[in-house]
């Protein structure tokens, strides 16, 4: 008797534990005094639920390791020159090896020290002979780099874009790192996903370039470009339509939008939207000395590879600001400056995956879940109690328990619930019965084969309990590799299948033996079990 | 007395009708089968070929066709336009293929086209979902290394627990997951490899005579086919929530598979009858009220989600009813009837009787 006081006692403790993690849930209950007492875990709905954005984004590793390359090539013929050794335009095979010519094979000996003093990161692969007493190198960036370049930049571009969606200023975002080159963001209950997306996917990589006035533009577009300049496009809007212009641009790279300590939406006085800068100390200096060198001449400033503006130099700017003009809309100002804030992102990045949804679908998803979970569970209990009757309605009541334990492990153990999560608990409405279906047959049967009440329900119990457990093991194992390969809304099936396995197991075992033992206590010699 | 729905001294000789169960589950098998060669394999939905899926409310009653000729543009290749959820809700789902186009560009592709066809009617991109063929091919990937792990750690379990075999299972397990790893080196495609594994852990069910495991395995087949083959012959997508539903499906079949084992195993030290027959048919018929009380309360839940739970669920829900007939009837007329393959004479193992007495 002893015994059955303290089930009962733990029973109810349990139920008690689930009740404070459910409670902060519920939003009348959680601004209360009574909030302030319990654990502030609270069930988080899946973007499926409420609305928002998914993203899964790919970086571009093999382009920063590009980037990384074409700029090595370019120091080693700047530091060989200054040492008189002549080397010839290195250029990039692939991603990850750079190709040059050395004019002098007597000078093999130098090069080779320079590029082991000051070159460490690349390997030589082969320096074969290539006539005219040339010879022609191919180096390699060695693992070990191509590894660091590849953290490297993953966490810039994790930085780069956590700084744009705070700037941009989303609720609880998440944004975290997965396997190889991929960072899944998630932004909760956005109502404009297209701003949001060329927020995060752009590139930001700001340039200034002079243009290259003597150039024929119409031979460039034809495809004859002169040596060291290159074709661009200025981008110029007419109401509606975009124009895109051809210019000539000097291929050097005299200011880059690493030095922007500050970026702003202003106002001219027509009241056009443009985008101010200020640069660092290091940024002004140069774009001091660049505007002097180059008056009456123009300016490109390139975003992303397009052109912006490309304003004549009217005079030596001082003062480190600039400002980028064009036909923004104050949104688009605005935008532009968060992004230029922020910071360029280290290589582009592609848009993978993407799963929007509204967040009117995400209440009609929410309210036609909970019709499904009360009808399917109305029809078991019904049922339940009809077949077992009173055995039935401890069967019942322990139904609406196992949904109570379910959402009180979801909170407790902070994770969301999604839609397939929902449907999850409708599952284990219906599967959940298994258990106390095992135990009453078991029960009845061994009353059949007239065994006494009290020894029938104590072999039910025994003999079921082991069945149980045997036959849960698999759902829970397809459950757990559900967890293991599945994304997100699976993972939120995944979780409440299980919780709703071991919450099932939990009741029809150790609960519905308290009831049937204390009946068993009370009960008046000769009468027979309800079930 | 109590309301019963199977008569306790019911005897149904089940494994005298296994014949005609094989021949029926075979016809549904080949049926579906038949559907996936014809077609190509699974309809694969956006999850698993990458492209763009559009669900958009309107405020009235469009017609598909309108849509269709609204949005032929590039930038919506192979476009497919369904009519989605419940009646009157005028919800569309499109569906258009992986291009160079990015989601941005199909929303406004959507925007545009739709203002301008229907002057009147708003109307309100409910989802957009984009799924580039990179994380396609990975999430195939995944959903078959799934199925294949839950094959194995099943099938696992069931020998060991069954007839105490974990070492031999054990080495089964290891030698399939270690063909899979070879395969996969090999560059095979993940499905090749999935298929040969199965294959190679039914014979080595036969060979090291894993009764269980082998019963539990074709039952499993059985029921992950059934659906699979019906989605074919309904044309309709093989998505990721699809794949979770069968392998929900895969444990609650075993799960009815298991109660009936647990009761085989009971009868056999209980020196029912000396005949495996006899054993199996008194099994199945003494666990054949849970059996169909069960499958009856999980019909009941699942079948209120599919009327009631809303078009995203919806093809969830369809699978796992399908499943739940399935399942039942094969944990009773396939994964039963097939412990007698082996003809064994229950000869018990002295081994079971120490380990589990």
């Amino acid at each position: 008797m002893g015994s059955l006081r303290w089930r009962a006692l733990l029973a109810a403790f349990v139920i008690f534990l689930a009740l404070i993690h459910v409670l902060p849930s519920i939003p009348s209950v959680r601004n209360s005094s009574l909030g302030a007492l319990l654990p502030g875990d609270e069930i988080g709905l899946g973007l499926d639920l409420k609305g928002g954005i998914h993203l899964t984004l790919g970086v571009d590793l093999d382009a920063a390791l590009s980037n990384a390359v074409t700029s090595i090539g370019q120091d080693l013929r700047l530091e060989a020159r200054e040492k008189k050794i002549l080397v010839l335009r290195p250029r990039l095979l692939d991603s990850r090896r750079l190709e040059f010519t050395l004019l002098k094979q007597e000078q093999r000996a130098e090069l080779d020290e320079l590029l082991g003093s000051r070159f460490a990161t690349m390997q030589i692969i082969s320096a074969e002979d290539g006539g005219n007493g040339q010879l022609r190198y191919v180096l390699g960036v060695t693992p070990d780099y191509v590894k660091y370049l590849q953290d490297l930049t993953m966490d810039q571009a994790l930085k780069t874009i956590r700084n744009r969606i705070d700037q941009f200023g989303v609720a609880e975002p998440d944004i975290r790192k997965q396997q190889g080159n991929r960072i899944i963001v998630q932004l909760p209950g956005l109502d404009d996903p297209k701003r949001a997306i060329n927020i995060i996917g752009r590139t930001a990589h700001l340039e200034f370039k002079l243009v290259d006035d003597g150039a024929d533009v119409q031979a460039a577009v034809a495809g004859t470009v002169p040596a060291e300049s290159e074709l661009a496009y200025m981008q110029d809007k007419r109401g509606t339509s975009e124009v895109k212009t051809p210019i000539v641009l000097k291929s050097e790279v005299v200011l880059t939008g690493e030095y922007i300590t500050d970026a702003n939406v202003q106002f001219d006085s027509y009241g056009q939207a443009y985008v101010g800068m200020n640069f660092n100390a290091r940024g002004s200096r140069i774009f001091e000395e660049v505007t002097g060198a180059n008056i009456k001449k123009r300016l490109a400033i390139v975003l992303d590879g397009t052109v912006h503006s490309a304003p004549v130099i009217q005079d030596r700017i001082g003062g480190g600001r600039a400002s980028i003009t064009g036909q923004f809309t104050t949104e688009e100002a605005h935008d532009l400056a968060v992004v230029l804030r922020a910071g360029s992102l280290p290589a582009p990045v592609n848009i993978l995956e993407e799963r929007s949804v509204g967040p009117s679908l995400g209440q009609e998803s929410i309210d036609k879940g909970m019709m499904a979970a009360l009808i399917g569970g109305l029809l078991v209990v019904v049922f339940m109690s009809i077949y077992y009757r009173r055995a039935g309605l401890i069967a019942a009541f322990e139904i609406i328990l196992d949904i109570f334990l379910i959402l009180a492990g979801l909170a407790a153990f902070g994770a969301t619930l999604t839609l397939p999560g929902i449907a999850g608990i409708i599952l284990t409405l219906g599967m959940a019965v298994d258990a106390n279906v095992l135990i009453y047959e078991r029960i009845r049967e061994e009353l059949r084969h007239g065994e006494s009440v009290a020894a029938a329900i104590n072999n039910g119990f025994s003999r079921a309990t082991q069945t149980i457990i045997d036959s849960n093991v698999t759902t829970i194992i397809a459950a757990v590799i559900l967890y293991q390969f599945g994304t997100g809304p699976v993972r939120g099936f995944a979780v409440t299948l299980t919780l709703g396995i071991l919450a099932s197991m939990f009741t029809a075992i150790f609960v519905s033996r308290i009831f049937f033992d204390s009946w068993l206590a009370r009960r008046q010699p000769g009468t027979q079990p309800s079930i | 007395m109590s309301f019963e729905i199977i008569k306790r001294d019911t005897n149904i000789d089940f494994v005298g009708m296994r014949k005609y169960a094989y021949v029926l589950s075979a016809a549904l098998l080949l049926a579906g089968f038949l559907s996936l060669v014809v077609k190509g394999g699974p309809q694969y939905g956006i999850d698993f070929a990458g492209g763009f899926n559009v669900q958009v409310k309107f405020s009235q009653a469009v017609e598909l066709d309108q849509i269709r000729q609204a949005l032929d543009s590039p930038a919506m290749t192979g476009l497919v336009v369904q009519d989605f959820g419940d009646a009157g809700d005028n919800e569309v789902l499109l569906r258009a293929s992986f291009s160079e186009q990015t989601a941005n560009d199909v929303r406004a592709a959507v925007e545009s086209g739709l203002t301008s066809a229907f002057p009147g009617v708003t109307h309100e991109v409910q989802r957009l979902e984009m799924v580039g063929p990179k994380v396609g091919a990975d999430l195939r990937e995944k959903a078959l290394q799934a199925i294949f792990y839950a094959v194995l750690l099943i099938a696992t379990y069931i020998s060991g627990r069954f007839e105490q075999k974990w070492m031999v299972a054990g080495l089964m397990a290891a030698g399939l997951a270690s063909v899979v790893y070879v395969l996969e080196l090999l560059s095979a495609p993940m499905s090749l490899s999935v298929i040969v594994a199965t294959i190679a852990a039914l014979i080595l069910c036969v060979v090291l005579r894993l009764k269980y495991a082998l019963g539990a395995i074709v039952a499993l087949i059985h029921d992950v086919m059934i659906p699979l083959g019906l989605f074919s012959l309904l044309n309709k997508d093989v998505d990721l929530t699809i794949i979770a539903a069968l392998l929900t499906i895969v444990g609650y079949s075993l799960n009815d598979t298991i109660i009936i084992y647990d009761r085989i195993r009971e009868n056999i030290r209980a020196k029912v009858s000396p005949s495996l027959d006899v054993v199996i048919n008194k099994s199945v018929n003494q666990t054949m009220s849970r059996t169909l009380i069960t499958a009856g309360t999980t019909f009941m839940a699942v079948f209120s989600l599919y009327i009631f739970g809303g078009g995203v669920i919806h093809d969830f829900a369809l699978t796992m009813l399908v499943g739940v007939v399935a399942g039942t009837y094969s944990s009773v007329f396939v994964g039963a009837p097939i412990l007698a393959f082996f003809k064994p004479r229950i000869d018990i193992d002295e081994r079971v009787e120490k380990a589990t007495a």
